[in-house]
């Protein structure tokens, strides 16, 4: 392969990974808060029809993605209401949910069906995109693109860098502690579901004007990602950063398993259009390995100055969930 | 600042749990609250401390009468709770739990938050690390950092709630040093406690509560029947001391080795005779559990040899381990030792001897009945596991072990429980031994318990156990030094070889 073709490829792996970015951002914020937003599969869908749809209907992109993020707060709000106040499984919403937010995007959708609309122009940009290498990679995109750059670094320095953020991290910890800190947790939890949905409903604009753009209705080969998106988040151990990473890795599979295919004529190609999805566990676990007893006991035959640095790097490797995820709060 | 309670009632439902308690607390004093589970204790508190709001009466603080709406409203009229188990964010670090919910802004003020944890530390002799993860403190420096928190929010009333459960003898030294501290400074603090022992160390004053009443306020100079009187309405015995059994060994270890993640434990040798009670002290995770849970079979031993009755069980599975007869009792009762949600008749069918496809539910209510009745459970067949106080638990996970045993093993059998429960669960555990020839092996860090009741004792620290100490010639200055890794011939000497008053508990 030539080097260019690299290059174009890897931009195009990063342009196909924003509304992963965007709905992996969305329920790591969600989960943070400790609210399980299982219906991200469906919300894609819903969102790309409607986003399409108002766009092709009013002619303004802008619209379309306004729509996207309402429905997705919309969804959201669903979420926290039936978890929060009626304190119903999140789980059972969740898939209920997600099932119904993908038939009602094909049903409501099928007169959408194929049209053509308006998509997000490209937007390089001046100077920075003529840098050789960086250029094309990260400053030859559409607007879409630069968001979720802006979107990966802000929620990063708002979960981890400022006080609301330090909040956001404790209620979905420990709600009781932050309840006694004077924090109201049921607000916090609503806040960041509805914010979550929003970024979710970004998702689904962001295939169906702009990386995929228009609607096909079934064979939009949209779903699915949902689940993938959720399987990062867990994989991304709530945080943005490595919520990203998962989210271009996946990405990167993805591009992978097309380009391979002329060269591994072997394999068939369907096995290669899957092969991203075992892939992906496979590296979940050996992301999380390290916490298992086996290793743990093999790691404590290391001699000291070893042992310390291995056990540093599981640490910085190994996540494990917000403890409050899935749980109600009760005030005593 | 002085608290004062004028009449306070709390209903919960059917249950009067405050029945008008009158107190008044002056500034710079520190009061204890005693009274047994159930008392109304925590009810007071979670009044004071925001939790939960009171049906009638009012409290004044300094005279004025205030509304306390929230724990965050209590700290702001300067009452802050240090609670049993520290309500902080384990996997966050020092720093960052000093600063949620602390002051306000975007960008959190990290140089003020380590400035004022700093001049606090100071004061105290306390020292943590501002970036260490909160899981991996204990649980005394989990409270130093509560106990910092609070008074860097401005806490002149400091309740605490069993602050001494799960803490290190020196930790504790420490706390009692910093609270004299605090009440010199003029600070109140309320001081919840089972143990009288920290009532006559520390308190200037101790306040009783029975059944949801104030039933005396006492003052020093203390007496331990005045205190029992109070709490239990007359005297509670102890049951007397009696010599070892003279039986036939039961229970061999020989130069067994187990280990876990964190800790290599043993070799240990030991033979238990039948009937014999062995106390197992040592710091939290000194290798104590381990050989626990080795004995009942949830652990293989890395080496060595296991016999039980002459029966080599080394290699068995936890199944020949309870057909050998040998049970094991969890801390953890809700969790490990019963399933929440399920009833005490359901409990009883469960654990039938005989299991048919269809569950005999007569039997097991009938069961039930008869068992409630033995071990003086507060409760019915009907009522669920979790709704019962922690003593009546203790008392249902023994009257699941009704059956003959030749080994029990139990770990802190008595934590959390008031005395009257503590005194009968050691009752029946005793008599066990005594008449059934059940071999008891216990885990507890309360020390005086183990010496009252064990025959011997093995102390652990750091993965290596003492040899087996006669329980009758060991003080609790001894048994206190051999904990804290103290070699036993200094422990010895130190300690003054075997006093008077060692000799006669």
């Amino acid at each position: 392969m030539e080097f260019d073709q690299l290059i174009i490829g890897l931009a195009g792996v990063i342009a196909t990974a924003s509304p992963i970015v965007f709905a992996v951002l969305g329920e790591t914020l969600t989960e943070r808060a400790g609210v399980i937003n299982l219906s991200v599969n469906g919300m894609i869908l819903l969102t790309a029809m409607s986003g399409f749809a108002v766009a092709a209907t009013t002619g303004s992109v802008l619209l379309g993605f306004a729509a996207g993020m309402l429905i997705g707060a919309l969804v959201g709000a669903v979420v926290a209401f039936t978890s929060i106040t009626l304190r119903q499984s999140q789980v059972a919403i969740g898939f209920v949910l997600a099932l119904m937010t993908r038939d009602l995007a094909y049903y409501l959708g099928s007169p959408f069906t194929g049209q053509n609309g308006p998509r997000v122009p490209p937007a390089p940009i001046p100077l920075l995109s003529d840098i050789p290498v960086v250029g094309p990679l990260f400053f030859d995109h559409d607007l879409v693109v630069y968001l979720s750059f802006i979107l990966i670094a802000v929620t990063y320095l708002w979960l981890f860098r400022t006080a609301p953020g330090l909040v956001l991290q404790g209620v979905g910890e420990r709600p009781a502690s932050a309840y006694v800190r004077g924090v109201d947790v049921n607000r916090q939890r609503y806040f960041y579901t509805i914010l979550g949905g929003a970024l979710v409903g970004l998702a689904g604009p962001a295939y169906s004007l702009s990386i995929k753009a228009g609607w096909q209705g079934t064979i939009s080969g949209l779903d699915g990602i949902g689940w993938i998106a959720l399987a990062i988040t867990i994989f991304g151990g709530w945080n943005p950063l490595r919520a990203a990473t998962g989210a271009y890795f996946f990405a990167l599979l993805q591009w992978l398993s097309l380009v391979l295919q002329p060269v591994l004529t072997g394999i068939p190609s369907q096995v290669l259009q899957v092969a991203p999805f075992p892939l992906m566990i496979l590296t979940l676990l050996l992301v999380n390995f390290g916490s298992t007893e086996w290793v743990r006991r093999r790691l404590s035959a290391l001699p000291e100055d070893q042992r310390r640095a291995v056990n540093a790097l599981i640490r910085r490797l190994n996540v494990s969930p917000p403890s409050a995820l899935g749980t109600n709060f009760r005030k005593q | 600042m002085q608290v004062e309670f004028r009449n306070i009632h709390k209903r919960f439902g059917s249950v009067h749990a405050n029945k008008g308690i009158t107190l008044n607390i002056p500034g710079g004093c520190i009061q204890g609250l005693l009274g047994e589970n159930g008392a109304g204790k925590s009810t007071l508190m979670k009044v004071l401390s925001g939790f939960i709001t009171s049906d009638e009466g009012e409290i004044l603080l300094d005279g004025r009468a205030v509304t306390i709406p929230s724990p965050a409203g209590a700290i702001e009229q300067g009452i802050g709770m240090l609670h049993q188990d520290p309500l902080d964010f384990p996997p966050l670090r020092v720093l960052d739990n000093l600063l949620i919910g602390g002051r306000r802004g975007l960008i959190p003020d990290r140089r003020a938050a380590l400035k004022a944890l700093k001049e606090i530390e100071a004061q105290f002799g306390f020292s943590l690390d501002p970036d260490a993860y909160v899981d991996t403190l204990t649980v005394g420096e989990r409270q130093q950092l509560e106990l910092i928190r609070l008074l860097w929010l401005g806490a002149r009333v400091l309740i605490l709630d069993e602050p001494t459960t799960g803490i290190s003898a020196p930790q504790k030294v420490k706390l009692f040093a910093a609270l004299r501290k605090l009440s010199a400074e003029g600070r109140t603090i309320i001081f919840v406690t089972h143990k009288l022992e920290e009532v006559y160390q520390l308190c200037h004053r101790a306040a009783v509560l029975r059944a949801g009443a104030l039933v005396a306020e006492i003052e020093p100079p203390y007496h331990t029947e005045n205190f029992i009187n109070a709490m239990f309405g007359g005297e509670i015995p102890t049951p007397p001391r009696q010599p070892p059994p003279t039986t036939a060994p039961l229970l061999a270890l020989k130069g067994v080795t187990v280990e876990d993640a964190r800790l290599q434990v043993g070799p240990i040798d030991l033979t238990v005779k039948a009937g014999e009670v062995i106390g197992l002290a040592g710091m939290e995770g000194s290798g104590q559990d381990l050989l626990l849970r080795l004995c009942a079979g949830l652990l293989r031993p890395t080496g060595g040899e296991i016999a039980l009755g002459g029966r080599a069980l080394q290699n068995a599975t936890y199944h020949q381990f309870l057909r050998n007869r040998v049970k094991f009792m969890p801390a953890d009762r809700m969790t490990e030792g019963l399933v929440a949600g399920l009833s005490l008749t359901e409990h009883f069918a469960l654990n039938a001897e005989v299991h048919g496809f269809f569950i005999n539910y007569k039997q097991a209510e009938q069961t039930a009945v008869e068992r409630i009745a033995e071990y003086s459970i507060r409760g019915f067949p009907e009522s669920p596991v979790e709704s019962l106080s922690g003593g009546n638990q203790q008392r249902t996970l023994l009257a699941l072990l009704s059956a003959p045993l030749h080994l029990l093993l139990l770990e802190h059998p008595t934590r959390g429980l008031d005395l009257e429960s503590a005194v009968y669960i050691w009752k029946r555990l005793k008599e066990r031994a005594r008449s059934d020839g059940t071999a008891i092996l216990f885990i507890s860090s309360d020390l005086d318990e183990v010496l009252q009741y064990s025959d011997r004792v093995l102390v652990f620290f750091a993965g290596r156990a003492s040899v087996p100490l006669s329980a009758m010639q060991t003080s609790v200055e001894e048994l206190g030094l051999l904990i804290g890794g103290v070699p036993l011939e200094t422990a010895r000497s130190t300690a003054g070889m075997h006093q008077p008053e060692a000799l006669s508990r």
